[in-house]
């Protein structure tokens, strides 16, 4: 474990953890840790568990082995109530947005509010016209969520998550399919929100420009094991081959591109059966 | 959530119109207003036979429906059986020589038990008793008798 | 053979641990029920789509079916010369079995596979997870006041199924076919018992409303969080709703009218 990242000022941690899916093992024994105050990226390719390292750490999903610590609480030891206590100081914005389609975006904004306070309505309207300004919104308060395009949907889901006022947001794969300037204003967004409000970001992302400009530390994973770590430069500088791979964007290196397979020339020529 | 005021009229007329349907099933297909409405007295009769009467069975007098049976018993010395009879408290003008048969409405139908009254100025109370009654014609038994007769005559 | 029988004790063990996660799923979204009572707003709302939305499907078959009823019952009552009791005929039968029945499978049809479509769309957006991380309980917020709008729906919508369809059935058998309508109805009230036939069909309906809105929601809540996932978990719901409900009323009706 590297020791430039002291666990006193973590506001996550996660030790020794691991977890598989079937037979498959997504995490074997990984340490992380996030600190407070600070954006820190997890990149990788697609399907070595990003996502499933959020809803660990929102303990959706239960770890086989290790364990994720939350602001102090371990999450996985926690009650069903400790557990909900604590999630209403996480935001998560999901990858699709995740608004309630039958509501409006002004109402989806005002859900977490709704269900967790008992504000009256003339606050409640402020408050989420307050967070739907952040995000540039104010003015799409009345559309429906199947009205918006991808990036104002993940906006609003962001002045969602902000609603509460969390410590932590869990962004993941924020910048996936998105237009060059809606990018742009995410980035900017996830930025300033950070710097504003004194929150810690984590990013789940597999796009390298981007993430590498606004994180202030990234972990690099592939096959259930970190592979590299480091603030962007020393990423960016980092001699491991994989990580270089992945940071290039080259077709071929320690990722293969073919899936493994026989030998090409057998296969060919091996007759009589159907694959 | 724009429409929420037509959206709650809508709910209120939906369960509005369910629970009406239902009171409808209650009152109008249903006996219960039979139940409900009015007040009744009992009175009693003793048969020799009561065949298929049933309990809820209707009573008559004069083809109009004037309550309903509720209870047929054996009793166990005389082996009679003791018809309880519900009769609306507006027919509290049966005289005591009241005449009790059982009838079957039509071939097929239901048998229920008309009254005849009689001339008698004293009329039945709660807990009366018919003396004078008839019992049920048992098809079997009347066909059978039709058919010993008809043997009898030929000889 | 082996493969069979592997196929079978495996098949087995899948639907056990479904069964199993289906009843933890329905004490779930009971025990939800009091919150619900405290925001009537949500209940309210689900009254509407599971219920408002089905009125006109379940009154407009049920005015057909009592029609169907009050013609075939007359061909047939009238070579016994029994047509006066055709209110009887239509009247138990809509209210013992077609009433709570067929409103049950078109409920299933209708207001069931929606359910099971909205619940698996909200599922594969990642609406549920997403209200969980909002530290929201999704099936105490989104399943338990569906759930409690298809019971309350149910009894009524089976109500009024049978008392359109007696009418209907009146309409045709003395606007048409020439039964005294004084005669349909006093028949009919003669043999049509409150506490036997009418609260015997309305408990019926209840345990239909109860068994499909949980099948639809489980199968939702339980889908694969794919389209294709969601599409079978619809069609799943229509057809397990139909076999439960059918078997379900062979057992009632056992239990109900076998002593009489």
């Amino acid at each position: 474990m590297d020791n430039s990242v002291s666990s006193q000022d973590s506001i996550v941690s996660v030790r020794n953890l691991s977890f598989s899916r079937g037979n498959k093992k997504i995490f074997d024994d990984i340490s992380l840790d996030f600190q407070r105050g600070k954006i820190t990226a997890i990149m990788g390719p697609s399907g070595t568990g990003k996502t499933t390292l959020l809803k660990l750490i929102g303990g959706q999903l239960f770890p086989e082995n290790g364990s994720i610590t939350v602001d102090g609480e371990d999450v996985h030891k926690l009650r069903r109530t400790e557990l909900y206590e604590l999630r209403k100081r996480l935001g998560m914005l999901f990858q699709s947005g995740a608004l309630l389609t039958d509501m409006n975006v002004f109402d989806n904004v005002a859900f977490p509010l709704r269900e967790h306070t008992h504000l009256p309505e003339s606050m409640i309207r402020s408050l989420v016209l307050m967070k739907l300004q952040a995000v540039g919104l104010r003015g799409a308060r009345t559309l429906m969520p199947n009205e918006l395009s991808g990036g104002m949907a993940r906006r609003v889901a962001l002045a969602r998550a902000i609603a509460l006022d969390p410590m932590m947001i869990l962004y993941d794969e924020p910048f996936t399919g998105q237009d060059p300037i809606s990018m742009g204003v995410l980035v900017h967004l996830i930025k300033s929100l950070n710097n504003i409000l004194g929150l810690t970001s984590i990013i789940v992302s597999h796009d390298v420009h981007d993430t590498s400009a606004i994180a202030d530390y990234i972990y690099v994973l592939s096959g259930g094991k970190i592979v590299g770590q480091g603030t962007p430069q020393e990423i960016q500088q980092s001699d491991s081959e994989w990580v270089q791979q992945f940071m290039t964007g080259a077709a071929d290196g320690p990722v293969h591109f073919h899936y493994p397979a026989k030998d090409y020339v057998d296969d060919l020529m091996s007759t009589g059966k159907r694959y | 959530m724009q429409h929420t005021s037509t959206q709650d009229t809508l709910v209120g007329l939906f369960v509005a119109s369910g629970i009406v349907g239902l009171l409808f099933l209650a009152m109008q297909v249903s006996n219960l207003s039979s139940f409900i409405d009015e007040d009744s007295y009992t009175i009693t009769a003793r048969f020799e036979n009561s065949g298929a009467l049933k309990v809820k069975s209707q009573v008559s007098a004069a083809g109009v429906k004037i309550g309903q049976v509720v209870g047929i018993n054996l009793d166990p010395k005389t082996y009679e059986s003791v018809v309880q009879m519900s009769i609306y408290s507006k027919f509290n003008t049966l005289p005591d020589d009241t005449t009790a048969s059982i009838f079957t409405a039509g071939l097929l139908g239901e048998q229920y038990v008309n009254l005849e009254p009689g001339g008698s100025d004293i009329y039945l109370q709660k807990g009366g008793k018919i003396e004078i009654t008839q019992s049920a014609i048992i098809l079997e038994k009347a066909l059978g008798q039709f058919l010993f007769k008809s043997a009898e005559e030929k000889k | 053979m082996i493969q069979i029988i592997q196929n079978l004790g495996k098949s087995t063990r899948t639907s056990f641990t479904k069964l199993g996660r289906a009843t933890y799923f329905l004490f779930q979204t009971i025990s939800g029920t009091f919150g619900i009572l405290l925001r009537p707003r949500l209940l309210l709302n689900q009254l509407y789509s599971v219920g408002v939305l089905s009125f006109l499907i379940i009154t407009i078959s049920g005015l057909f079916v009592g029609m169907v009823l009050g013609l075939q019952g007359y061909y047939t009552l009238s070579d016994f010369g029994a047509e006066e009791t055709l209110g009887v005929m239509v009247a138990a039968s809509l209210v013992r079995e077609l009433g709570p029945v067929v409103s049950a499978l078109l409920f299933a049809g209708r207001a069931g596979s929606a359910l099971t479509a909205e619940i698996g769309l909200m599922k594969a957006t990642e609406q549920l997870s997403g209200m969980e991380m909002m530290a929201v309980d999704p099936i105490k917020r989104i399943i338990t006041p569906r759930f409690l709008a298809g019971l309350i729906s149910m009894p009524l919508l089976a109500g009024l199924f049978s008392a359109v369809g007696i009418v209907g059935g009146q309409i045709i058998g003395s606007g048409l076919l020439g039964v005294d309508q004084g005669v349909y109805w006093s028949q009919m009230q003669a043999s049509i018992d409150f506490h036997d036939d009418i609260i015997n069909g309305v408990i019926k309906s209840i345990v239909f409303g109860f068994v499909a809105s949980w099948i639809a929601l489980f199968e939702g809540y339980d889908a694969i969080p794919t389209s294709e996932g969601v599409s079978r978990a619809t069609t799943r719901t229509v057809v397990n709703s139909a076999f439960s409900i059918l078997g379900l009323d062979f057992i009632l009706t056992a239990l109900m009218f076998g002593d009489n």
